[in-house]
């Protein structure tokens, strides 16, 4: 047979590649809950983190269940959205409209009840780091002022560097800061060449002053669709004690 | 069997060392052993079973879609290699990002399809294709060994530099940062290249 005739070229090619997509339809149709499920299960871990629960080895679904007691859609106007499922949120698609037409945005808060009862609020976080996104959430206290917890994470920006804000140490600096600066509402800056002690501002990692400068334009961008609901709320605490 | 199809791939003929092909993964997923070892299972699979699969249908390839033809296979076994890890090694398959994708571009496997599996039986391709993969991921494997240890401390994600040695624990040691920056990959290939070098004197230009 001459193989290198058009029409022997043709039909090889096509069968090839029909077979090739048939195994590659089946082995992701297959796999597709478990990716899911993994998915979910990350999202959910990180969720927590921000909220200072679990460990290395913790069954996150289970916590989940445990801790995180409702959670809801709220628009930049401060409303909550009815009906809408914060964790099929997509933060990717609503970090566009955060940037560009941040009235339309949809922001995820998540309630935490701890351990001891206390219960705090996860807000999310999504930007633009060095190489790319960069992610997180952030918790606060019921008074809606003190930082309870954060998290971070990111897609690929530099092990070592920026790489750094998914470790301990540089998201455990976000417990216990304010999201006021001198009685005005403000969120928690990213300060170069350290915050000292600073009640709104946590020290960049030197060395990533891009991937800092990210978390704090991120930190920016998300608290300003969450401000009107957060001093909402902190109006409600202060009523309240009094 | 001739033994050297074992034996070549691994030294004389080790796709990084000598024949300085797939560098650039060398460079990226070496940070750490885990992911290297990783890297080098997924290319040794990827490049024995397209090796196998090419010199099965090597009579019948139109050679003018020759290596369209390869790049369809390689591809194939590439993406089941990520879809398997996002399902089983999520963790993995995170840290690994786009590398993963990336093995399709990987000089070696084409490069053994081309010179090897294309002109011999199934059996000797695959052989031939695993221990280039091996080859391969040999060199990560050392490479990753001493940036892992020398710029975090660690080995496959366990402290073993005792930590009271670390200077913020009041000691005197500090981890070399720049063994995490891809640029150091390349200088510690460069001395493994050297010490092989300086071994087997017949490699010596």
């Amino acid at each position: 047979m001459n193989t290198n005739s058009n029409t022997y070229t043709v039909i090889y090619t096509t069968i090839l590649v029909v077979v090739v997509a048939a195994i590659l339809a089946f082995a992701a149709s297959a796999l597709k809950d478990r990716q899911e499920t993994n998915a979910k299960l990350e999202k959910m871990k990180t969720i927590l983190t921000a909220a200072n629960i679990g460990d290395e080895n913790a069954d996150w679904a289970a916590l989940y269940q445990k801790h995180i007691t409702k959670s809801y859609v709220l628009n930049p106007q401060g409303n909550v959205i009815d009906g809408a499922d914060a964790f099929s949120l997509d933060m990717q698609s609503e970090y566009a409209l955060v940037k560009n037409s941040p009235e339309k945005a949809r922001l995820p808060l998540y309630v935490c009840t701890l351990d001891n009862g206390q219960q705090v609020y996860i807000m999310g976080l999504y930007g633009a780091g060095l190489w790319g996104a960069i992610w997180g959430y952030i918790s606060v206290e019921q008074d809606f002022e003190t930082v309870y917890g954060a998290v971070f994470d990111h897609k690929s920006e530099t092990p070592g560097l920026g790489a750094k804000i998914a470790e301990n140490e540089f998201r455990s600096q976000f417990k216990g800061k304010k999201l006021s600066d001198a009685g005005k509402f403000s969120p928690v800056k990213v300060v170069k060449g350290g915050a000292g002690g600073s009640a709104n501002g946590v020290d960049a990692i030197s060395g990533a002053t891009i991937t800092s400068n990210a978390v704090g334009t991120m930190m920016q961008q998300w608290m300003a669709g969450y401000e009107p609901f957060i001093t909402l709320q902190q109006k409600a605490a202060k009523a309240d004690k009094e | 069997m001739d033994k050297e199809i074992y034996r070549k791939p691994l030294f004389k003929g080790n796709p990084i060392t000598v024949l300085v092909l797939g560098i650039c993964s060398s460079l990226a997923v070496t940070v750490q052993l885990k992911g290297a070892l990783v890297m080098a299972l997924s290319v040794t699979v990827v490049t024995a079973f397209s090796s196998l699969i090419m010199s099965l249908l090597r009579n019948t390839i139109p050679s003018r879609v020759r290596i369209i033809v390869q790049l369809v296979v390689v591809a194939m076994f590439v993406i089941l290699i990520d879809q398997f890890l996002k399902a089983f090694a999520y963790d993995t398959s995170k840290m690994l990002s786009v590398y993963i994708g990336l093995i399709i571009t990987n000089c070696i496997i084409m490069g053994r399809i081309e010179a090897f599996a294309l002109g011999n039986k199934p059996w000797p391709s695959f052989i031939d294709g695993a221990f280039n993969g091996l080859g391969y991921g040999m060199i990560l494997v050392i490479v990753a060994f001493f940036r892992e240890l020398l710029g975090s401390g660690t080995l496959f994600g366990v402290q073993i530099i005792p930590a009271k040695w670390y200077i913020e624990n009041g000691g005197w040691y500090a981890n070399n940062g720049l063994m995490i920056l891809p640029p150091m990959a390349l200088i510690l290939l460069g001395c493994v290249v050297w010490v092989q070098r300086a071994i087997q004197k017949d490699l010596q230009e």
